[in-house]
């Protein structure tokens, strides 16, 4: 695992030193072609404001109004039903928030992960939840929005069928891995 | 799906701050989620334009082309409809490698590069093509090695072990990485016959 992570920590300071300097010897006019391709970034950052936004906003006044605890007050039986364990319904509001902000997930995962204790099953799947999928909803809209698409088509269904599979696959791995 | 979705989301949220009795929150947040929106965007100007930046200098250097002839070959069977030599492929592929290693603030923009990449080859420039179904599709299922905000979260918590959630991160990410991809070439498949 320590190679991996420094693999992260390298990978950077590594590119930005590699691609100019090949650049460079490859007869580049480096620092002009890096500013021509920097002016691009602006535009796109502009480009995707309006579809920030309009998310943000949404997915901000829905989170915290508490709507998250009261659907999974009403969930709470249903997985009693299925015979998970009773902290289960805990994990709900992570689940739905993981798809739509990922700044919000984190928060909620953090909240789980001290609450419950970072070695609990909920800690533990809390962890998991958080690391294995990333805001499939908010991806969708701004990387669309970016490009001027309206139409998603079944975009979004097979993203959060990744998520729902993800979310399915992490309580069973850490069941099995951890109990 | 994604207007009620987002009429959904809005809607419930103020009829429950309503029935909570704080509704003023609603205003607070929608006034603090559009100030957010314009610092996120700001903040990702720098950084888009630095990545850009550097990418415009692979892409004169000819290192772009060379990953993707490296990588391209299994990346391709994934995009079937896009051209051999398409220049998607190379900001894919550094889209995904960024996923991979964790670098959330590269991979957003070499994801709108190959967004814009992926749109110079659709034909109808409003609807959404299949190449970039499937890279979203990999993009938002994706794994990463080290899930590095979570296990700082966990140290902090006084966690025993930290990372011992590497592995079913792994593991859960994977699969779902996996049924993206499957079910993706069977929707398809199903709609070209």
């Amino acid at each position: 695992m320590n190679v991996i992570a420094e693999i992260s920590r390298w990978a950077i300071p590594l590119l930005l030193l590699l691609i100019p300097v090949t650049a460079y010897l490859r007869k580049v006019p480096v620092y002009e072609s890096f500013v021509e391709g920097a002016e691009e970034g602006f535009k796109t950052g502009v480009r995707i404001l309006p579809f920030l936004i309009g998310m943000l906003v949404s997915i901000r006044v829905f989170v915290d109004s508490g709507a998250l605890n009261i659907l999974s007050h009403w969930l709470q039986p249903l997985f009693a039903l299925l015979g998970l364990e009773a902290d289960f319904a805990a994990i709900i509001p992570l689940a739905i928030m993981r798809p739509l902000s990922g700044s919000g997930a984190l928060g909620v995962a953090t909240q789980l992960i001290n609450e419950y204790g970072p070695d609990s099953y909920i800690g533990r799947l809390a962890s998991t939840l958080q690391g294995s999928t990333d805001t499939t909803f908010f991806v969708l809209t701004v990387y669309f929005g970016s490009v001027g698409i309206k139409k998603y088509r079944y975009a979004l269904k097979l993203g959060l069928l990744a998520d729902i599979i993800g979310l399915i696959i992490s309580v069973w791995i850490v069941t099995k891995v951890f109990y | 799906m994604v207007n009620l979705i987002w009429l959904l989301m809005l809607a419930i949220g103020i009829i429950v701050s309503a029935f909570n009795g704080h509704i003023e929150n609603v205003t607070i947040s929608a006034m603090k989620a559009a100030e957010l929106g314009v610092e996120v965007a700001i903040e990702l100007i720098g950084v888009m334009s630095l990545w850009l930046g550097l990418m415009r200098l692979a892409e004169e250097a000819g290192l772009v082309k060379g990953i993707a002839r490296i990588f391209g070959p299994a990346i391709r069977r994934l995009f079937p409809s896009l051209r051999p030599d398409s220049p998607a492929l190379g900001a894919i592929i550094m889209n995904l490698s960024a996923n991979i290693l964790g670098l959330g603030n590269a991979a957003t923009p070499f994801g709108l590069k190959a967004m814009q990449e992926l749109q110079k080859e659709n034909p109808t420039p409003d609807v959404a093509s299949p190449a970039m179904i499937t890279f979203l599709a990999l993009n938002t299922s994706c794994i990463t090695l080290i899930p590095a905000t979570i296990i700082g979260v966990r140290l902090k918590a006084n966690s025993a072990n930290p990372t011992e959630i590497i592995g079913t991160t792994i593991v859960a990410t994977g699969c779902a990485m996996f049924m993206a991809i499957l079910v993706d070439y069977f929707i398809r498949h199903r709609r070209k016959t």
